[in-house]
């Protein structure tokens, strides 16, 4: 399709009055030498992606018609059953519920507090710049580092409930509770990732023609309308990206509930990926948690699909 | 087409011929007479402590000296938090080590038949003295009448008590008789008069509920039925003995509540219960002492932690390296073991024997909380998919750690959640 095109586009271009003497053609022996560097510029990129992508889902797919005994080695073909297990299971359900609450409050949060920080920080002012590193900061630090440090502050006798008591204030115990449980998750997954999102609307933001706010602006447009209908579909874009992004991080989520709740209380904080990593390296059950891993997968690829989908009716000036 | 069909059988059958390969050399032992330098060998263990790995190269120099064919042994140490899933990940990988120790995944690992039976080959090494294992402690590792690891280490839990915050508090402790009912009256005092922690079961932070069995063993609970097939957590002494830990928690504040630390090797809690091998945390700092597990209505009982080491099947060595588990846990390394590792033979066993290595623990004190407690002990809840019954008993027993908690209902619903995993 692709040499149609091309073939399409170069006849047109032939065509044109105004085509000037025709490209002389290459010779066919550089052509293929030209595909060779391509190939070799691409190849560590496609030997990656091949031994850590596509070859360990091919091998998830093979598991999850098989039941493996680790001990011994032995690998069963079993078809369906562990396709079947996804409706049997009692639990899946309250990890699924768990999952979709996790990705709601991540997404949401992240991206309205990653928007409001940039449209705050995109302003001159002193300390502007000490502001943007503040917020960016906890991005470098390590997932597990940054989780341990949260897991002593949120104890029912650490240090959030401490400052809470402070101004008379009697906190919950965070991480026992399902509800503060799970909001404590979210919430401290926010504030170590929401830092990238501040900085790409932020890169955005910088990108959108002054004069085009200032013309609104003399057409009698308030900050608000600017803001909805100059600002907001200029970085429309990047809006997309980080939805996607934070959606495909949401998803990923494993340390935060590793280390923090352990998916717990009862299985409140138990999100898809984590239940995945149980199943397969505590509980042994390489074939099930083959079979939910490729669930997994599947539902980042329909909600980037359906996220690229809708990219027509809510991205402007689309590169 | 043929010749690439022709490269394809090639390929099928090299692969086949390698797995064979592969194969036989897993399942059948190697010789004894391995050539010179041609055997590694690799055991995983969880201690990182520079004492017991020096310990341990040690006895493997002595075993290398003598025995030509042996090139290197290593000690893989492996973090504990993740033993279990590092070591099942390397065996399914096929990056499998020749000698592991194991805690509860033994009943895994016996049941996949991925031991290797020592039995035969202990009794019949001269002066190893396989007759001096306490049955006791034999008995979680063993199968068939077959023992699959040698119970390296049975570690006793114990009462330990600060008694300086006892002090402060203006407590008294009279040792003998003490029940848990007069532990849980002393830790709720302690914390109304210095805010410390009364009584912490250590280990447990209302997660590992196994760790419990060192209380509700004295209530005459037990998580299952003795042939491991029906969950007992719904029976009338789980009920009681759930309903004291509960109260304890929530209605006289006895011991921290969930989500909170306290760290009685830092001088945070009165008492904690912890293996006797704990004791090389006391820092000094203050007055300690160590007793057995207090009494609960079922009477005296005692309770302990166990770790084995074995060969697995899978090894390229099985044969050398049964001969150096052999030599390992033979009567004079055995004794070297004990330093650090509570041993399973009668004739290190006692008091004065312990407390010839032990720099924490008087003789009286060892003789009281070790040598006395292992002969009767029971050990913590162990079954076959341990991390799939530990976790789906949490996911259940969570339920009962909240202030208004409906203990039968919670148990009934820990047995609902248990009963299909130990089915399986």
């Amino acid at each position: 399709m692709n040499t149609s095109l091309l073939a399409a586009g170069e006849a047109a271009h032939d065509a044109s009055p105004a085509a000037g003497p025709p490209p002389r053609q290459r010779p066919a022996r550089t052509r293929r030498g030209d595909a060779l560097v391509g190939y070799l510029f691409i190849a560590p990129q496609l030997l990656g992606v091949l031994a850590f992508v596509i070859v360990p889902v091919a091998l998830a797919a093979y598991y999850s018609v098989s039941e493996w005994n680790i001990f011994t080695g032995q690998l069963t073909f079993v078809g369906g059953d562990n396709y079947a297990e996804l409706f049997q299971d009692p639990q899946l359900p309250s990890v699924l519920g768990a999952t979709a609450i996790f990705l709601l409050g991540v997404v949401v949060l992240n991206i309205t507090l990653g928007l409001l920080l940039a449209v705050l920080l995109n302003r001159r002012f002193r300390g502007s710049v000490l502001f943007r590193t503040l917020f960016f900061s906890p991005v470098v630090v390590s997932v597990v580092a940054w989780t341990l440090v949260w897991g002593f502050l949120l104890q029912g006798n650490g240090g959030v409930n401490g400052l809470l008591s402070l101004v008379g204030v009697d906190g919950p115990n965070w991480l026992q509770q399902g509800g503060t449980a799970m909001a404590s998750v979210i919430v401290t997954q926010v504030i170590r990732s929401v830092g990238v999102n501040m900085v790409l609307f932020l890169s955005a933001l910088q990108g959108v023609p002054p004069e085009l706010r200032e013309a609104a602006r003399v057409d009698g447009a308030s900050n608000r309308t600017i803001f909805l209908r100059i600002t907001l579909p200029l970085i429309s874009p990047t809006l997309l990206l980080t939805a996607i992004i934070t959606v495909v991080g949401a998803l990923q989520a494993f340390a935060q509930v590793a280390v923090l709740t352990e998916g717990g209380p009862g299985l409140s904080t138990t999100v898809l990926v984590y239940y995945v990593f149980q199943q397969a390296f505590e509980f042994n059950d390489i074939g099930y948690g083959s079979t939910l891993a490729l669930m997994l997968l599947t539902f980042v690829l329909v909600l980037t699909l359906i996220q690229w989908q809708l990219r027509r009716k809510w991205v402007f000036y689309e590169a | 087409m043929f010749t690439r069909r022709k490269l394809l059988t090639a390929l099928t059958l090299a692969t086949a011929v390698g797995l064979a390969a592969s194969g036989c050399s897993a399942a059948s032992p190697q010789a004894p007479s391995a050539a010179p330098g041609s055997v590694d060998l690799r055991m995983t263990v969880w201690t990182s402590n520079k004492d017991h790995l020096a310990l341990l190269d040690s006895i493997a120099k002595s075993y290398k000296a003598s025995r030509p064919a042996i090139k290197s042994i290593t000690f893989d140490s492996l973090p504990f938090a993740d033993y279990n899933s590092t070591l099942t990940t390397q065996i399914a990988g096929g990056n499998s080590p020749d000698l592991v120790w194991m805690g509860d995944l033994s009943k895994d690992l016996i049941s996949a038949k991925a031991l290797v039976p020592l039995t035969d080959r202990l009794k019949a090494t001269p002066e190893w003295g396989y007759d001096d294992l306490l049955e006791s402690v034999t008995a979680e590792f063993s199968a068939d009448g077959q023992l699959f690891a040698y119970p390296f280490s049975n570690s006793p839990f114990a009462l330990y008590v600060n008694k300086d915050l006892l002090d402060r508090a203006g407590q008294k402790l009279e040792p003998a008789g003490l029940t848990w009912d007069r532990v849980s009256a002393i830790g709720a005092a302690v914390h109304s008069a210095t805010g410390k922690a009364g009584f912490v079961v250590r280990d447990f932070d209302y997660s590992s509920w196994n760790m419990l069995a060192t209380v509700w063993t004295g209530w005459g609970a037990s998580a299952w039925s003795a042939d491991g097939k029906t969950c007992t957590f719904d029976s009338p002494q789980m009920t009681d003995a759930m309903r004291f830990l509960h109260d304890a928690a929530f209605v006289n504040k006895s011991t921290p509540g969930p989500g909170t630390k306290a760290d009685f090797f830092a001088g945070d809690a009165a008492f904690t219960i912890a293996q006797v091998s704990r004791a090389s945390l006391l820092d000094g700092s203050f007055a300690f002492d160590v007793l057995p597990l207090p009494k609960g209505p079922a009477g005296a009982y005692s309770v302990i932690g166990q770790a084995g080491v074995g060969v697995l099947a899978s090894s390229r060595h099985v044969e050398e390296a049964t001969n150096f588990l052999a030599y390992l846990t033979n009567p004079e390394n055995a004794r070297l073991l004990a330093q650090y590792f509570p041993p399973p033979r009668a004739s290190l066993l006692t008091g004065d024997k312990l407390a010839e290595n032990n720099k924490k623990l008087s003789a009286a004190q060892l003789q009281s909380v070790v040598v006395d407690q292992v002969r009767g002990a029971v050990t913590l809840p162990n079954h076959k998919n341990p991390a799939e019954i530990a976790k789906k008993g949490k996911v259940a027993l969570d339920a009962l750690w909240t202030e208004k908690a409906d203990v039968p209902a919670v148990l009934g619903s820990v047995c609902a959640a248990l009963d299909p995993v130990l089915a399986k």
